[in-house]
């Protein structure tokens, strides 16, 4: 219980050291079990778990028609789908797969499941709201199924107009799907900025903040600031199609590039919603695997909020073609530059961690370098489209696809990898087995540089991105990057068959089985249904490691709720901690 | 250092996860300010189109706005800001207490918002007669400029869009009826009350923006 009030921001409290329990008989998921208990619970981890297995369903689902696409893309003219099939396609896998999988991927699945237990709380500020964000997603995700069953939508992910204020299909039940969708995103956002701000255990300053909740802090400012935008833009799309308003329609002295200012305005966002959280990730497992202390700690955490803020300023990078004003188009790309600056802070002081290190090659570290390497040239290839030159030659082929795909799935969906293999035995209280976690890890790291370079390589020649046909000469490299991604299909494939069997079969994991110093490693595995059994007190940071890790048991404040006793921890101590409000 | 001298009580308005009422308060009232942020982004996307639009047809808005009533549109800017004075005056008599106040005050700001709507409605309808439909469906002929319609598309979009904000507002507020009549409000708990307040006043701002600049630039 803290007591006495010593001089007005220092409080003394009074702490025991316990031990986290190793292979608890009582944790969260067999606690408050049943299908209805899961279906209307509030608690942060289950959530983060409902939300996860929905992001991997559609991160299937939009796999398979990724699969679709490169299968069409094996001849030159038809192979075994039509064309309005196949820009059905393509615009389902772009939705699906940036606004079901990677929107919520980190923030709403593993952020959820990570961020209280980060924070030492027993949850988030709003536990209904967090419910009620999952149950949103699940509606915009419904509304989505009936678009695609009802007449499908072939505009692309980016709908621009007028087409897709004209196009047949169900656009409007699209773009209804997505502006709800919307509202999970920032019910997300406003709940992570709240908790951060006012659940912080005692002894949690914001200089001890581990750099994933920097990276969700960021990252929910951004889904904060931007969604609302995306939501008038399609709610205004929705109203064009319902009652033909004409803000986006020149016939009726309307805009269509002001619709792609609105979209871009929130979308060049969103790719740092996708990505921010992802470096989050990196930064927890680059450190813990290489047993030191990250390097540069405040140059990552605030280069994370850089990235927030230069990202809203650089939309107009997207329409360089689009018949803006030489002078916007030399503005919005120097601003494109800026964004490297932060992003080449966070890469150089990755590797100045991993520097002189004891490096552990386990799976989520092997993630981690995959990352690292996909991300780097995904970057510089960034930097060459945001140069405006370079742009107009490359401008809509196949090497924007290849950028973006070495960014967001080289990048995100890698960091994704690395923070599920980490969390894994937090998550379940199981193992995976190492080996073959690294063999699917070389196979899709195989494959998805087999898919994605010859692109690179097209791109610069001329290939226009979603064609359904091409020329002859492009062959050989559509082919070779069919074969990669079935490669890394294969290599999925490998993935869920151990982690589902680790579920099964899996052993046993201890409380911390990566000797991490982070506080969510100082309570057991799985969590207990309130992550802590007492209101744990923040002594260490949680790149300690340079000190021994017999310093990193738990420090607790006593609770209300326990007696005093029943514990055998060793002598209280008293530690000066400022107060977290 | 002192042992607590019994488990205190925890109130029954404290949520599990909170350590206290303050944390509790403090966080709800976080949570909604940076939700009226996002309000006003939302907003500020029908801003950007206004001002696209009026700096390119600056003669049309000139023209359009003298259609609208602007001594309806005044009537409703006082009856939107008295009813931002009430809802004070509501969380003053939860914060002192009072939970009859609470509860008349309440039902006044209601009844505001209601007046507010029932006067929307009726210009609504007075358009509506002349033909002024958003976009493709505007048939009106008394303002001599081709691109008419966009200054009523975007008008109708952004009074639309605020006058859900206070349909839902109207719900709220009953809502927070119901919970005071039963006792669930006290000078200890009325973080809802507070909330909601904010919320009120945010439809009150942005209305007061949009009145000068729909209304007022003639």
């Amino acid at each position: 219980m803290p007591t006495s009030e010593t001089p007005k921001s220092i409080r003394k409290l009074q702490v025991k050291r316990f031990k986290p329990e190793e292979y608890p008989k009582k944790h969260y998921l067999n606690s408050e079990t049943g299908i209805w208990n899961w279906m209307t619970t509030v608690d942060h981890k289950k959530i983060g778990l409902m939300y996860l297995a929905s992001v991997a369903i559609f991160f299937l689902v939009g796999g398979l028609l990724a699969l679709l696409i490169r299968t069409e893309l094996l001849t030159p003219a038809r192979t075994f789908i039509d064309a309005d099939v196949y820009n059905q396609v393509f615009t389902l896998h772009g939705a699906i797969m940036i606004f079901f999988f990677l929107i919520p991927s980190v923030p709403a699945a593993l952020g959820n499941f990570i961020l209280p237990l980060q924070l030492g709380a027993k949850d988030v500020a709003f536990p209904r709201l967090n419910l009620a964000s999952f149950y949103i997603y699940t509606i915009g995700a419904i509304f989505t199924l009936i678009a695609i069953f009802t007449g499908g939508v072939d505009t692309g992910w980016t709908f621009y107009t007028p087409y897709s204020a004209q196009t047949g299909g169900n656009v409007l039940m699209m773009t209804l799907g997505i502006f709800i969708l919307g509202f999970s995103s920032i019910l997300t956002g406003v709940n992570f900025i709240v908790t951060i701000h006012k659940m912080r255990a005692p002894g949690l300053t914001w200089n001890k903040l581990p750099l994933n909740l920097w990276a969700l802090y960021a990252t929910s400012l951004i889904q904060v600031l931007a969604t609302p935008v995306l939501a008038i833009t399609v709610l205004l799309l929705s109203m064009e199609r319902v009652l033909g308003i004409g803000i986006f329609d020149p016939a009726l002295g309307g805009d269509p590039v002001l619709y792609q200012h609105f979209f871009w305005f929130y979308s060049h966002p969103a790719v740092y919603i996708m990505i921010v959280p992802g470096f989050g990730i990196i930064s927890e497992v680059i450190s813990t695997f290489s047993r030191k202390t990250i390097f540069g700690y405040w140059a990552i955490a605030l280069s994370s909020l850089a990235i927030a803020f230069i990202g809203f300023l650089v939309w107009g990078h997207h329409m360089f073609t689009a018949g803006q004003s030489s002078l916007a188009n030399m503005v919005f790309s120097f601003l494109t530059f800026l964004v490297g600056i932060p992003t080449g802070i966070k890469i150089f002081n990755w590797l100045a961690t991993m520097y002189k290190g004891s490096i552990d090659m386990k799976a989520p570290m092997l993630y981690a370098m995959v990352f690292l390497f996909l991300f780097t040239i995904g970057g510089f290839t960034g930097i060459m489209l945001g140069s405006l030159a370079v742009d107009i030659h490359l401008h809509d082929t196949y090497y924007v696809v290849a950028h973006f795909h070495y960014v967001m799935m080289g990048g995100m969906v890698m960091a994704f990898f690395a923070g599920l293999h980490y969390w894994w035995p937090k998550m379940f209280g199981k193992m995976y087995n190492e080996l073959w976690a690294r063999v699917a890890c070389v196979l899709v790291f195989i494959g998805f540089n087999m898919t994605f370079l010859p692109q690179f390589v097209m791109g610069s020649q001329g290939m226009p991105r979603r064609y359904f046909n091409y020329i002859d000469q492009f062959q050989p490299f559509h082919q070779l990057s069919t074969l990669g991604a079935y490669t890394m299909f294969v290599g999925f494939l490998i993935m869920a068959a151990y982690l589902i069997h680790s579920l099964v079969k899996g052993k046993e994991a201890p409380a911390n089985p990566w000797g991490s110093r982070a506080l969510e490693w100082q309570t057991t595995s799985p969590a207990p249904l309130h992550n802590f059994d007492h209101t744990p007190v923040i002594i260490n940071g949680s790149y300690d490691y340079h000190k021994p890790m017999s310093e990193f048991q738990l420090g607790i404040a006593d609770s209300h709720h326990d007696p005093l006793d029943e514990h055998h921890g060793d002598q209280p101590v008293d530690i000066q901690t400022e107060t977290t409000a | 250092m002192s042992e607590p001298s019994a488990v205190e009580e925890r109130p029954s308005h404290l949520q599990h996860h909170f350590v206290d009422s303050d944390q509790q308060f403090d966080s709800a009232k976080m949570g909604m300010w940076v939700f009226l942020v996002t309000e006003i982004l939302f907003f500020g996307g029908l801003f950007a189109a206004y001002i696209v639009y009026r700096s390119w047809y600056p003669e049309l808005f000139l023209m359009a706005s003298t259609e609208l009533d602007t001594f309806w549109g005044a009537v409703n800017t006082a009856v939107l800001i008295g009813s931002s004075l009430t809802v004070a005056m509501a969380i003053r008599s939860a914060q002192l207490n009072q939970i009859k106040g609470l509860i008349i005050n309440l039902w006044i700001t209601i009844s505001l918002a209601f007046v507010f709507m029932v006067i929307k409605y009726f210009e609504y309808i007075h358009k509506f007669e002349k033909g002024i439909f958003p976009g493709e469906y505007y048939t009106y002929e008394g303002i001599a400029h081709e691109k008419a319609n966009i200054f009523f598309s975007i008008y109708y979009m952004m009074t639309g869009l605020h006058g859900i904000h206070v349909i839902i507002g109207i719900g709220l507020m009953i809502w927070l009826v119901v919970k005071a009549k039963k006792g669930v409000f006290s000078s200890k708990y009325y973080t809802p009350v507070e909330i909601t307040g904010l919320y009120w006043h945010l439809v009150d701002v942005i209305w007061i923006f949009l009145f000068p600049l729909l209304y007022l630039i003639d």
